[in-house]
């Protein structure tokens, strides 16, 4: 007789392993259904040309919620977070802006720039520390639902207003800015210096279709400073091994519970009985019973592609078919017989343990935003640089490097689709914009993967190729994500749950949706 | 002045902040980035550098020096082969200890000893009536600690005859940039490693060696600070740091002896007779009153603290070297000599002395922290050591 498990999990991405193994370790019998040859989704790290490692997608840690480590201990599963400590702007005059991993020197750099900004930035970093603090709650929360009247939920809504009642004036105005503000317009009333603006802000427009100056991108901005908060947990870094090796310690420890991993094991419809999932048919016609079923996938997959419509709420298939996603990303991985020199500072230094960002001035990006407004991928675009080999020597062969180079903007909807020549062009825009720093760049490439939102849909199924599995605006996050009424991993088909990065609190490498909609699970089932 | 190891021309133009810390006379870095936090990352990750010169080393040679090693030391000398290396305690007649470190057969009837503090004077008290020369090598030896996982790669590419398997606890000669080396597959850090024994006068030589193959391979000079990190989580004890030599000790309390320390497996009592056996032998019929043990802090408890007082936890950046209480129901039981935030293991650790009989691994039990200035107690458990033992250290 075919086996019923307690649990099956579609998807394992880092959410999808992240909530098996929650789940397993309570006891449940649970196996992960995974598309692909390998766990980790837009975590995962492959060698695409022999001796050189990529974390092909994500590429850095910086959310991974410290519960998570330390309850599914990870650190015994083989996660070790390595330390990345600089981000490095070259600026088109051939000077540069630092920032190093020490508040002195950093301050000392930005005082050749701006002596107000040096200053200026020191307040700066205090306000956004009191601002992550106010949201990281929020982060560990199931959101309620601000109509309901059930006493749960109003349980929930008296703890949220007490948390934001705590925060003071001064602090709930400065977080209502940042809620709704650009990131440009915000950091203009902090800063002077250019490239110190278009760089902090560029953190604001990571996996969104904005630019700088569209209003919603100061969010983004306190969404990525939420790590460091955790300064002291020290989890922001790269992932020795790359981000693949975050998602193998979760399955480590996944397996360790008792859960059954499954790759190259596409689902293709859940089934769904009397308004109740029973289980899920896979692409080669298996079916596997379930009690529960879980989804790690988007909203758009989870609910439109994985079930009947007719099973689904109208107002529900309506608000999901409006989700944003709207992939703005690209990615392009570099196998490299030598470090790029820049020009800026010269020689192999600590700037290459670091990042590199190409984020001039707040005119460039929008500049760079002002093309993908209008369906073409950014000739001078906004890139994020990190060399894994300089931190983890393994990445690649002795004296040998790799480069990840994450890049905006790059639409999902370009004029006339992406084709191979358009995905060559995009890539050969990154290599020769990144030359005008780096003038040995193009000769030390041996290798290069070049990835389109396109690519990021098709490899991954992330719909239209959206990072964070459809955008971090503020019209969908916290009990809008991915739509009001369902924002709290449950859906309205019985046993059907969703803890991808659709739902709250988002995308990145959090684990955080896995963990909140297993605690929900354990909780009703 | 301090004294300045041999390797000094090369480390000091890295110590970007002046940071400097006495050892033993001289000046060695606590660390040569602004941050020790790469530092350490390289002994866990990929290969580090450590200038462990200011190390006590004694050449100890003659028909007899096993016999005087034996006197001293708690293990067994006599069935230490040529080629091997030992880690050993030594104690005084009372079965306290006065330091540790390691033995090392170089040849028949040939040795070196390793310590914290000096010892010529005791091991000539020792000596008394024996076929044995003892030679004094602390300055004209200098010593490296290469360690971490790719160790073994760097070294590999400088050696000039093949390096062989050199198992755990082996040593060998060998040649670095023309220099005779002597090579153990010895450290503190509790990962793969080797120390390099180097003559002095060419010590600068085998450091170019070194750091320009490593470069391939992510080797970084390391200060203390990284060190420190890295035996603590190897559980690794230090004299004068987690316990009192009892040749500086002013009062009985202050002393302990090897079991005390936890380091049962050194202590050789089916040896005739050395300084400290009987005391040693009755101990070990009743059991200690002491135990060397690993601590744990519930981070959840920890955390509440700081939550409480509306901040967020901190934590040390370098390892604490003090003294702080540990507790169990109410009553102190015990103190923690030395701790650190472990960035691999994501876990605050301590090496602490416990009391029996709350020394059994997973006690809970409680420890002192100060939040906001004021003293509190967070949860913690008795763990076992060591904290990290990954099968590389061995392999
Ligand atoms: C290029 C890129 C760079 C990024 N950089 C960073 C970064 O540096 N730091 C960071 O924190 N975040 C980064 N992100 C975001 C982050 O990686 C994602 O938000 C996160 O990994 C999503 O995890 P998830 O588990 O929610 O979903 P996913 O990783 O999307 O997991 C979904 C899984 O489901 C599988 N699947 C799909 N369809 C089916 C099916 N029908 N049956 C079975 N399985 C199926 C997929 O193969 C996949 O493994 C980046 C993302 C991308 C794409």
């Amino acid at each position: 007789m075919a086996q019923v498990w307690d649990v099956v999990v579609i998807g394992g991405g880092h959410n999808g392993l992240v909530n098996a193994a929650y789940l397993a370790r309570a006891g449940r019998k649970v196996l992960v259904l995974e598309r692909r040859h390998v766990l980790g989704g837009a975590a995962v790290s492959e060698q695409i040309f022999p001796g050189f490692t990529f974390s092909v997608f994500s590429y850095v840690v910086s959310l991974l919620r410290p519960e998570i480590i330390r309850e599914l201990e990870l650190p015994r599963h083989g996660l070790h977070i390595l330390p990345l400590e600089s981000t490095l702007t070259p600026l088109p005059n051939g000077d540069y802006l630092a920032a190093w991993g020490d508040p002195d020197l950093t301050r000392r750099e930005l005082y050749r720039h701006s002596p107000r900004d040096a200053e200026a930035s020191v307040e700066f970093s205090r306000l956004m520390y009191h601002m992550a603090r106010a949201v990281k709650p929020i982060l560990g929360m199931i959101p309620p639902d601000p109509t309901s009247l059930s006493p749960a939920e109003v349980k929930g809504l008296f703890a949220l207003g007490g948390h934001l009642r705590s925060l003071g004036a001064e602090h709930f105005h400065a977080l209502y800015k940042l809620m709704t503000m650009s990131s440009a317009d915000y950091l203009d009333e902090w800063f002077e210096f250019g490239p110190l603006k278009a760089t902090k802000s560029a953190s604001g427009i990571i996996g969104t279709f904005l630019g700088p100056r569209s209003p919603g991108s100061a969010y983004v901005l306190l969404h990525h400073y939420m790590g460091e908060i955790d300064g002291a947990y020290r989890a922001w870094g790269f992932c020795k091994g790359g981000n693949g090796s975050v998602s193998g310690a979760i399955a480590s420890a996944a397996r360790s519970f008792g859960a059954t991993l499954r790759t190259n094991a596409p689902v293709r419809q859940v089934l769904v009985r009397n308004g109740r999932a029973t289980g899920v048919v896979l692409e080669s016609g298996e079916e596997i019973e379930a009690r529960v079923v879980v989804s790690g996938l988007d909203a758009r997959r989870t609910y439109l592609d994985l079930v009947e419509s007719k099973e689904l709420p109208p107002e529900l298939l309506e608000q999901v078919r409006r989700f944003r996603f709207r992939g703005s990303s690209g990615k392009v991985n570099l196998a490299l017989s030598e470090l790029p020199d820049f020009t800026c500072l010269p020689g192999v230094g600590a700037h290459h343990r670091g990042a590199i960002s190409i984020s001039p001035s707040v005119e460039y990006l929008e500049r760079a935003y002002d093309e993908a407004k209008y369906g073409e991928f950014s000739r001078r675009p906004y890139m994020d640089i990190v060399f894994p080999s300089m931190i983890d020597p393994g990445m690649a062969p002795p004296g040998q490097h790799v480069a990840s180079v994450f890049v905006q903007y790059a639409p999902y909807h370009v004029n006339g689709g992406w084709t191979d020549a358009k995905r060559e062009a995009f890539g050969d825009a990154v290599i020769d914009t990144l030359s005008e720093y780096a003038p040995n760049l193009k000769t030390a490439i041996l290798h290069r993967q070049v990835l389109t939102p396109a690519d990021i849909e098709s490899t991954l199924g992330l719909s239209e190729g959206n990072i964070f599995q459809g955008e971090l605006a503020l019209h969908q996050l916290f009990f809008l994500r991915p739509a009001a009424r369902w924002a709290s991993y449950r859906t309205p088909i019985r046993g059907y749950y969703q803890c991808g990065s659709s739902s709250h609190p988002g995308g990145g490498v959090m684990g955080a949706a896995g963990r909140l909609a297993a605690l929900r699970i354990l909780a009703e089932t | 002045m301090l004294k300045t190891t041999p390797f000094h021309a090369r480390t000091a133009p890295l110590v970007l902040g002046l940071t400097w810390r006495r050892w033993a006379g001289y000046a060695v870095a606590s660390v040569y980035d602004w941050l020790h936090d790469r530092e350490y990352a390289a002994i866990r990750n990929a290969a580090a550098l450590i200038d462990v010169s200011p190390l006590y080393k004694y050449r100890i040679s003659g028909r007899d020096a096993a016999r005087l090693l034996d006197r001293v030391v708690t293990r067994n000398i006599g069935r230490l082969a040529p080629g091997r290396v030992t880690y050993t305690p030594w104690c005084d007649s009372r079965g306290k200890v006065i330091d540790d470190g390691t033995v090392s057969c170089l040849a028949e009837g040939e040795y070196r000893l390793t310590c914290a503090d000096p010892l010529l004077r005791w091991l000539h008290q020792n000596a008394f009536r024996m076929d044995v020369q003892i030679e004094d090598v602390s300055e004209a030896l200098g010593a490296l600690a290469l360690q971490g996982p790719l160790s073994r790669a760097v070294l590999e590419e400088v050696v000039e005859s093949p390096l062989g398997p050199l198992g755990y606890f082996h040593i060998t000669r060998n040649r670095i940039a023309g220099v005779d080396v002597e090579i153990s597959r010895t450290g503190y850090t509790g990962d793969l490693g080797f120390e390099l024994w180097v003559p002095a006068a060419n010590a600068l030589g085998v450091w170019d060696a070194l750091t320009t193959a490593g470069s391939r391979y992510g080797l970084t000079p390391a200060g203390i600070w990284a060190l420190d990190i890295a035996r603590i989580e190897a559980g690794l004890l230090m004299a004068d740091v987690d316990y009192t030599s009892a040749h500086r000790a002013v009062a009985e309390s202050q002393m302990s002896t090897p079991y005390e320390l936890s380091l049962d497996h050194a202590v050789a009592l089916e040896k005739p007779a050395f300084n400290g056996r009987e005391a040693l032998a009755a101990e070990q019929a009743s059991g200690p009153a002491w135990r060397f043990t690993g601590i744990e802090v519930d981070w959840v408890s920890f955390e509440a603290l700081f939550t409480a007082r509306g901040l967020s936890p901190s934590l040390p950046t370098v390892a604490w070297r003090t003294s702080v209480p540990i507790y169990r129901n109410g009553r102190q039981v015990g103190y923690a000599s030395s701790g650190c935030w472990s960035p691999l293991l994501k876990k605050y650790i301590a090496l602490a002395h416990v009391r029996a009989p709350h020394f059994a691994p997973d006690t809970p039990v409680e420890i002192e922290v100060t939040v906001d200035h004021e003293r509190q107690r967070a949860g913690a458990w008795v763990r076992r050591l060591p904290f990290f033992d990954p099968p590389r250290k061995r392999a």
